[in-house]
């Protein structure tokens, strides 16, 4: 019954030793902090499920029987759907928090600490893969409400929202690079503006064979086009791997450039400038 | 001396012998731009140090050199003897910074702040909870650490930023202008925070403020900044002594023509003028009082106010970055070589 053990919470001799946190623990940390911002800013995740839901309704509601009467596509809410998940997920991403971070100097006392980092980004990352998982099965569920049917089944919804979140995560990295670059919630903003090229010039509303000269031209360069074949094709068609091939690829090289762009933002932000 | 890596948690405790911080002809340009020209520094382990300037005189350019988020332009400096440029992983793990403005995320809760600067130092769960328990009993948080940062009055998050400072057990603790903008019940409460961490737990103190009285109660030793150059530094006393023992302060109508018959005066050390003040330093001020009030007399200088007190940083100020500047950077340098 003798209490042997000092009670070490104010004990001086129990001080704690600084030390590195470890990579992993550290974009674990970034992350967590963000993803709880996430529910604490429903001003910034609303609208982004507001836009795909109104382009979906009124993109369906005035193009469907003159599309689906064309013979070019049978199923336009179908059609639309990979349209929709892109607009969900495309441009969304902590930047503009990030630029609060760089404006307010809490990013400063992140530099002040021993953290690795690309952990800086890589957290953020995180948290923006778990919303744009979120706000894609929003837009996916949304569309099996609507009747529509995965010829790839199950597996196929998961691979629609994977494929969609990966897209919306190489497109974050422009708005990273833009936001360590400048530091500038504006310029920030402006990202959006990258958005209208890849998202309209592009087999958007039409397959691209329907679409008419330079547009046609334009959209086979574009990204975002392969993007929603390979979508369409989980829905309409079943694992076309031709086009769920082309999709990954698109991103993929989407997302070297921008994670260059960004990383290499990271860096000068980082050095001792 | 360098602070041996098994020894670290033992080093913050040391009051006696040791260098924290130092300088060797630090300078920082940004372009054309001179912020810090150059500044030699040697704070010693257990120290509270005070860098007083006013704004834009290189304090912050200076303390984020040291904190490793600035490389120099020229010169070195080390912290707890690492390199701040070259050995900056180091620097980071002996340093805690408060920034000017408080740098907080107010989408966080004062816990959560605090709980992920612990994690970022490698503190495991354990720890990160038994060092919030230590920090809050000597950092008042108040009611509102599970409210978010956003909600906080100003002084509060002064508190906070600084509790983030401290959690992961610093040696050397960095305050750029650590009560810039508070209300004085607010400020007192920092100083004694401060001064809480010298004392007991014998932490380094690196402080910048443009606030003398702050320079005057806080820090062992001060350095007087200005346009990049440390043109005075010692202890308080040291530098209110070299204007003398006791100021006395006359308010006239003509400050001039009462300058003149006061340097005449014997025992009289220095005259300066600041508006229609003239600031008469002298080693013993209660003996010159009666000389000095009838050399005005004859002078025929109409006189609104004579008062005999002790001198003040301020006093010092003025005699450095007046009209005698050139003197006090040349004193300086005789002293610093």
């Amino acid at each position: 019954m003798t209490a042997v053990s000092p009670d070490v919470s104010t004990d001086r001799g129990a001080a704690v030793t600084a030390r590195p946190g470890g990579f992993f623990r550290d974009v674990l940390s970034v992350a967590g902090r963000a993803v709880r911002a996430l529910p604490r800013e429903p001003e910034a995740i609303i609208p982004a499920l507001l836009i795909p839901v109104f382009f979906f309704f009124v993109n369906t509601g005035s193009l469907t029987d003159l599309a689906e009467s064309s013979g070019a596509i049978t199923d336009f809410k179908a059609f639309q759907l990979p349209v929709s998940i892109v607009f969900a997920v495309t441009g969304i991403s902590r930047a503009a928090a990030l630029v609060t971070d760089i404006q307010g100097g809490y990013f400063d006392r992140l530099l002040v600490t021993p953290i690795k980092r690309p952990a800086l980004l890589l957290g953020l990352m995180v948290a923006d893969f778990v919303l744009v998982i979120l706000l894609g099965s929003v837009v996916t569920v949304m569309g099996l409400l609507l009747g529509i049917r995965f010829e790839t089944g199950i597996l196929g919804i998961i691979a629609f929202l994977v494929i969609g979140a990966l897209w919306g995560l190489a497109f974050a990295g422009f708005s990273y690079a833009i936001a360590l670059k400048t530091g500038n919630p504006a310029a920030v903003n402006s990202a959006f503006l990258l958005f209208f090229p890849f998202a309209f010039i592009s087999s958007t509303f039409l397959p691209v064979e329907q679409l008419s000269g330079w547009m046609q031209s334009a959209a086979r360069v574009n990204p975002v086009t392969y993007l929603f074949e390979g979508l369409r094709a989980l829905i309409l068609e079943g694992w076309v791997w031709s086009s769920i091939g082309k999709a990954l690829l698109a991103i993929a090289i989407m997302g070297f450039v921008s994670f260059s762009l960004a990383f290499a933002a990271l860096k000068g932000r980082v050095a001792q400038r | 001396m360098p602070c041996p890596v098994t020894a670290r948690s033992y080093c913050g405790l040391m009051t006696t012998s040791g260098v924290a911080i130092e300088a060797v002809g630090l300078q920082r340009t940004f372009g054309d731009k001179v912020a810090v020209a150059d500044v030699d520094l040697s704070v010693a382990s257990g120290e509270i140090y005070g860098f007083l300037g006013p704004n834009g005189a290189g304090k912050s350019t200076c303390v984020r050199m040291l904190a490793t988020l600035l490389a120099p332009t020229g010169g070195q400096a080390s912290v707890m003897g690492f390199d701040v440029a070259t050995q900056a992983a180091d620097v980071r793990l002996r340093i805690g910074l408060a920034l000017q403005e408080a740098a907080l995320d107010d989408k966080q809760t004062g816990r959560e702040l605090l709980a992920l600067q612990g994690r970022l130092y490698g503190l495991t769960k354990e720890e990160i909870t038994r060092r919030i328990a230590q920090v809050t009993s000597f950092i008042d948080l108040g009611q509102a650490f599970d409210d978010r940062l956003g909600t906080y009055s100003g002084g509060m998050k002064r508190r906070v930023d600084l509790a983030a400072a401290l959690m992961h057990n610093p040696q050397v603790l960095f305050l750029d202008e650590p009560t810039t903008g508070l209300d004085p019940i607010s400020r007192t409460k920092v100083w004694e925070e401060v001064r809480y961490l010298n004392e007991e737990l014998g932490m380094t103190v690196f402080l910048t403020t443009q606030y003398l009285e702050e320079a005057d109660q806080l820090a062992d030793r001060v350095g007087i900044i200005n346009h990049g150059v440390v043109v005075a530094e010692g202890t308080p006393e040291a530098l209110k002594r070299e204007i003398g023992n006791d100021v006395i302060i006359a308010r006239v109508k003509n400050p001039e023509r009462a300058a003149e018959a006061l340097r005449a005066v014997p025992g009289v050390s220095s005259v300066d003028i600041g508006g229609s003040d003239i600031t008469v330093g002298s080693a013993n001020g209660a003996a010159l009082i009666s000389p000095v009030a009838v050399a005005l007399a004859e002078a025929n200088v109409q006189v609104e106010l004579l008062s005999l007190r002790v001198p003040t940083l301020d006093d010092v100020f003025v005699s450095v970055t007046g009209e005698r500047i050139a003197d006090a950077a040349q004193s300086t340098e005789n002293g610093t070589n």
